[in-house]
């Protein structure tokens, strides 16, 4: 039987406990919950406060559009009314697989019968000298994001270092906040390998157009500063970017200190199968931390989204409560950098051609990524009808093919409708 | 202060007594009430937030706009003439009493 296919090893011996309080732990604590699970369910994180939505610290939070009520996961009484255990503050140090129990930073014991990693990661540290600086920050967390809305209000230079996701969406933020930010990063394209070629150029030159200078290309090689305070960054090329804000956003570190400890098998991620099951059968591992083989044969991959941290949350409490299932929900993302809302259905990673489809009167786009004759992602600019879709076409492994797509009349709707529909009349 | 009823397919009922200026979702995410999932956090992205709308609801929002109006399409149970995206919902002290029906499924 496949490790960890046996489901539920979560009873007695203190019930299930999670390291880690964000976007997966608290869903599997809820998803427990809902499904009847009625052992103990203890939460522990190491941030202050009660667990937040991370997406809108690059967005509307830093445009002062959302308070920081707004920003909670759930309400404060929901852990309570579930007999949720909620650990703040406290981080998880050491784990002893034998006699099952979690230390906690405070000297707390905690007993487990199934632990549940979901640590998540942090910001992938600047190779450069300068990196500690004061006025270079990192976007992971809500004390991060606050020190970013305090230093908008008197920065005059803003250099992004960068061109990822969070970086671009931070250089819109900059913009409404009327600066005109400079961002650069070594790769050639935006968003790196996360997006095709079409889908990166049109966000290069439309962040171009509203006023950000993207230097791509361009390697950072120290952070210069005066009396402690940063004043400018350095290219390869010898010029000096002059910069009284330096944001960084050069990826991320998963966080498997605690599961290395304790001898677990660590690989750019907490190694899990496809159960999300550890090799030790009373741990698993879910969200950005966990490195799981992907459904489609791609390999062992890590993803950092909301929908990933979620899905594999709900997976994973359906096999703690007696409905063990592989993990195989199709990856979708979104980003939304100003007026530009991207959304990412399935994965781009290895595509090899791509059919565009430009809407001209609302100014959308979305590109079909295709893998020899398969469709594997779609990226969708402004055009959510189609990111829904796509997301059922991807799902439902109906066959598009890229003629398909390039004919005059496509949609991914119509094209899913005829298809089910088909599908339907046809004799069983 | 608008109260806003949730009521689930197998007639349960959450109650809630809201401040004017959040949304229908956000304030269903807050408490916890199950079936509005609302993934994209009210950037009418997902159309995870779908619910029924009942008593209470006409005349008091804005209409759905094209964005919404094409997501709703994309519901994972049927769209009815009273659907809507619950974070396109904001609360004003016009809402006095507002039913909404959680749909069975959002994704
Ligand atoms: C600025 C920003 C913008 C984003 N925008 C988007 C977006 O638009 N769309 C999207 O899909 N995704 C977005 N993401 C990604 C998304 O937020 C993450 O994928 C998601 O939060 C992952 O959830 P998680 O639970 O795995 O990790 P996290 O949410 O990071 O939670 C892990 C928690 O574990 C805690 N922890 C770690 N080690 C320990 C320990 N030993 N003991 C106790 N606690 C510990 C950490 O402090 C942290 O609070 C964004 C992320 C950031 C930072
Ligand atoms: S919460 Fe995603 S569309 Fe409403």
């Amino acid at each position: 039987m496949t490790r960890g296919a046996g489901g539920n090893d979560a009873g007695g011996h203190g019930g299930v406990v999670v390291v880690g309080a964000g976007q997966a732990g608290v869903q599997v604590a809820e998803s427990l919950r809902e499904a009847g699970y009625d052992d103990p369910v203890i939460l522990v994180g190491e941030e202050p406060r009660p667990p937040y939505q991370r997406p809108p610290l690059s967005k509307e939070y830093l445009a002062g559009k959302l308070p920081d009520a707004e920003l909670a996961l759930r309400g404060d009484r929901f852990y309570e009314d579930r007999g949720i255990r909620l650990l703040v503050g406290r981080r998880a140090v050491e784990l002893d697989r034998s006699g099952r129990v979690l230390t906690l930073d405070d000297g707390t014991v905690l007993p487990y019968g199934h632990l549940v990693l979901a640590t998540g990661a942090r910001p992938r540290p600047l190779p450069v000298p300068g990196g500690r600086l004061e006025g270079v920050v990192g976007l992971r967390t809500l004390d991060d994001a606050q020190e970013l809305c305090r230093r908008l209000e008197s920065a005059r230079d803003v250099v992004v270092i960068g061109a990822g996701f969070i970086g671009l969406e931070f250089a819109a933020a900059c913009r409404a906040a009327g600066l005109n930010p400079v961002v650069l990063d070594i790769a050639e394209q935006v968003m790196g390998r996360a997006v095709s070629a079409p889908t990166a150029a049109h966000f290069a030159e439309q962040h171009g157009l509203r006023g950000t200078r993207l230097l791509m290309g361009t390697a950072p090689t120290e952070l210069v500063g005066r009396d402690g305070r940063v004043t400018g960054v350095r290219t390869a090329d010898g010029t000096t970017i002059p910069a009284d804000l330096v944001v960084t956003g050069v990826g991320v570190l998963p966080n498997t200190e605690l599961a290395a400890l304790a001898g677990l098998d660590t690989d750019n991620g907490i190694v899990v199968d496809e159960y999300l099951a550890t090799e030790d059968p009373h741990i698993s591992a879910i969200g950005d931390c966990a490195a799981f083989p992907d459904p489609r044969g791609g390999g062992r991959i890590r993803l950092e989204s909301v929908q990933n941290a979620a899905d594999q949350a709900r997976c994973l409490a359906a096999r703690l409560t007696g409905a063990a299932r592989p993990y195989d929900a199709l990856p979708w993302f979104w980003s939304y950098q100003g007026d530009l809302r991207l959304q990412i259905a399935g994965l781009a990673t290895g595509h090899d051609h791509t059919v565009v489809r430009k809407d001209e009167r609302t100014q959308g786009l979305s590109v079909y990524c295709f893998r020899g004759s398969s469709l594997v992602a779609v990226e969708s600019v402004n055009r959510p009808a189609d990111h829904m879709a796509a997301r059922r076409l991807l799902a439902s492994g109906v066959t598009v093919t890229p003629e398909d797509v390039a004919g005059p009349e496509f949609s991914a709707r119509a094209h899913m409708a005829r298809a089910t529909d088909s599908e339907r009349r046809a004799p069983a | 202060m608008p109260k806003v009823t949730y009521v689930q397919q197998d007639g349960t009922q959450t109650v809630l007594d809201l401040p004017a200026g959040t949304t229908v979702m956000r304030a269903a995410v807050a408490a916890g009430v199950r079936g509005i999932v609302a993934e994209c956090g009210g950037n009418l992205m997902c159309a995870t937030c779908h619910v029924y709308t009942g008593d209470g609801a006409d005349g008091v929002f804005p209409g759905a706009t094209d964005d919404e109006d094409e997501l709703l399409d994309c519901t994972a149970e049927p769209r009815r003439d009273n659907s809507r995206l619950s974070c396109q919902l904001s609360l004003t002290d016009q809402v006095e009493q507002l039913v909404v029906h959680v749909p069975g499924a959002q994704t």
